[in-house]
């Protein structure tokens, strides 16, 4: 009896589960569908080369040189954090102190630098991205455009993709190079390491494919956070509540795929 | 010339335009009135393809608009100026890059070229030394006029108005109207007008027709609207006040 009774019981269950499993997936997939349709539009062929080139002119300056700043901040302080736990969890006569300075260039190249800064930009470009297009979708603009004959994806999406998809490399490098840098100045200002082994620790084993293999993960990632955050700010519909939401599944969906791409490209390009 | 035919379009199984059928003539300021939430909207952006009808026919002249693909209808969409409810002014741009935006766009005119026809298309909506401003800066009114400057920046051969006058002044709702028609008769253009104000209707209303709850009830000028039967119409055209008095001094 107990054991029709669970039976009973876990049939209960499913018939809960499974209507909003089916609605989960009905829904996945319709977003999935209007994501490349989307993407289609945002890749045909544009309406004028020139306007299409001041535009993305416009979104380097907008998005790649105004994260410069906050990129290298935050670059410095993780380099020197790293560097700091690193030496913290290898204090032991065994291991040689230049190791500090390798597993800080090495942290910093594989996993800070393309990872951690996408995270950081996944916030800061794709909350943007979002608002911008949201708001332009509720007060008609793209509206507005649409009835003008132009291609509103493609005139608001590929300049923001192309300049992310170019500018986000440069970040990253400029990131690995002030992450080495933060880490290599607080370590030898608080005399964890001297100078010398640290220096020979960046050099010692250097990998040049692990650069390869970042820009890589960085490319993928600028097209994550431009794509999702475009495509949730341009199928806004209602006000400027619906912005501010459109704005924070920008930022989520941008995270949550970034990391799930993360694990993914990782498994393909270092197996 | 526009004409619809069997117009059908619902949201959530809630029917919002049914079975309209109008024809909506070149060289006339054409009106369609209504109360707010009669679907005046919907019929206006169900004709430019901004909403996909459930059912029915939209002809620009002799081509059928509703049918053809998202490319083709790019192209009609070209000689179509369209001015929304909220301007829908570009806020990124100044009042001269918004004008100009449709002709970098598909023109190949050169900057000067542009930049006169920008000022020509300015001064035709009375708009004067405000080139540098932004959106921002403008006011409600100002804003009208320069959607309407950038909507007949490139000699549209169908202006759509979606409440023009909708939260202006008298003076200057009056001004809109008369810029509209002035626009209309001179270019020869096919007009459409989405308006509940019965000055407007009596300012500029040569072809009128009376949408309630999605059904055209009814279809005449402005000398009818007043001798008119149907109670709708009535209803809605007597709870202005100047409409009250019109008939009154007549």
């Amino acid at each position: 009896m107990e054991f029709v009774g669970a039976g009973l019981r876990f049939n209960r269950q499913i018939l809960v589960i499974l209507p909003a499993l089916r609605i989960f997936m009905f829904r996945f997939l319709i977003n999935l569908g209007n994501y490349v349709i989307l993407l289609g539009k945002v890749f045909s062929k544009p309406e004028k080369a020139s306007v299409y080139y001041h535009q993305t002119m416009k979104e380097f300056v907008f998005l790649g040189l105004n994260s410069i700043g906050i990129t290298a901040i935050i670059s410095f302080f993780m380099g020197a954090a790293i560097t700091l736990q690193t030496a913290y969890n290898t204090e032991n006569p065994i291991y040689p102190a230049y190791l500090i300075g390798l597993g800080c260039r090495d942290s910093i190249i594989l996993e800070f630098s393309s990872t951690i800064v996408a995270l950081i930009l996944a916030g800061k470009v794709g909350s943007n991205i979002a608002s911008e297009i949201g708001t332009m979708r509720v007060t008609e603009q793209i509206d507005a455009l649409e009835m003008m004959g132009v291609n509103s994806a493609s005139y608001l999406i590929l300049p923001k993709m192309i300049a992310t998809l170019v500018f986000n490399p440069f970040l990253t490098l400029m990131s690995i190079i002030i992450g080495i840098v933060g880490g290599w100045f607080v370590s030898t200002r608080l005399g964890v390491i001297t100078s010398e082994q640290f220096i020979y620790g960046i050099q010692y084993a250097f990998i040049p494919y692990y650069i390869t293999y970042s820009l890589i993960k960085t490319v993928v990632f600028a097209f994550i956070i431009t794509s999702i955050s475009s495509y949730q700010g341009y199928f806004v519909k209602g006000g400027s509540l619906e912005v501010g939401q459109a704005s924070t599944k920008a930022v989520v969906f941008s995270s949550v795929f970034i990391l799930l791409f993360n694990v993914i490209l990782t498994q393909l390009l270092l197996s | 010339m526009i004409t619809v035919k069997n117009l059908y379009k619902s949201f959530n199984g809630r029917e919002v335009l049914s079975d309209v059928s109008v024809t909506f003539e070149p060289g006339k300021t054409n009106l369609i009135i209504g109360r707010s939430g009669s679907g005046k909207t919907v019929l206006l952006k169900s004709i430019v393809g901004l909403l996909e009808p459930d059912g029915g026919e939209v002809w620009f002249n002799d081509i059928l608009f509703n049918r053809l693909d998202f490319r083709e209808k790019r192209e009609i969409r070209k000689q179509i100026g369209m001015l929304f409810q909220g301007s829908a002014l570009f806020d990124s741009m100044t009042v001269e890059q918004n004008v100009r935006f449709p002709l970098d766009m598909f023109t190949n005119m050169t900057l000067k070229e542009k930049k006169q026809r920008v000022s020509f298309c300015l001064d035709r909506v009375n708009i004067h030394n405000a080139e540098k401003l932004t959106p921002a800066e403008l006011s409600g009114g100002m804003k009208k006029r320069v959607a309407i400057a950038r909507a007949i920046s490139l000699n549209p051969r169908y202006l759509l108005c979606d409440e023009p006058n909708s939260g202006l002044d008298p003076m200057t709702a009056t001004l809109i109207d008369s810029l509209i028609k002035e626009i209309t008769e001179e270019y020869c253009i096919t007009t459409i007008v989405n308006t509940h104000d019965m000055n407007s209707v009596m300012e500029i209303g040569e072809k009128i027709v009376f949408i309630s709850d999605g059904v055209k009830c009814w279809e005449g000028n402005k000398n009818e609207i007043l001798k008119s039967d149907c109670r709708l119409l009535n209803e809605f055209v007597f709870a202005n006040v100047l409409a009250k008095q019109l008939i009154e001094n007549k």
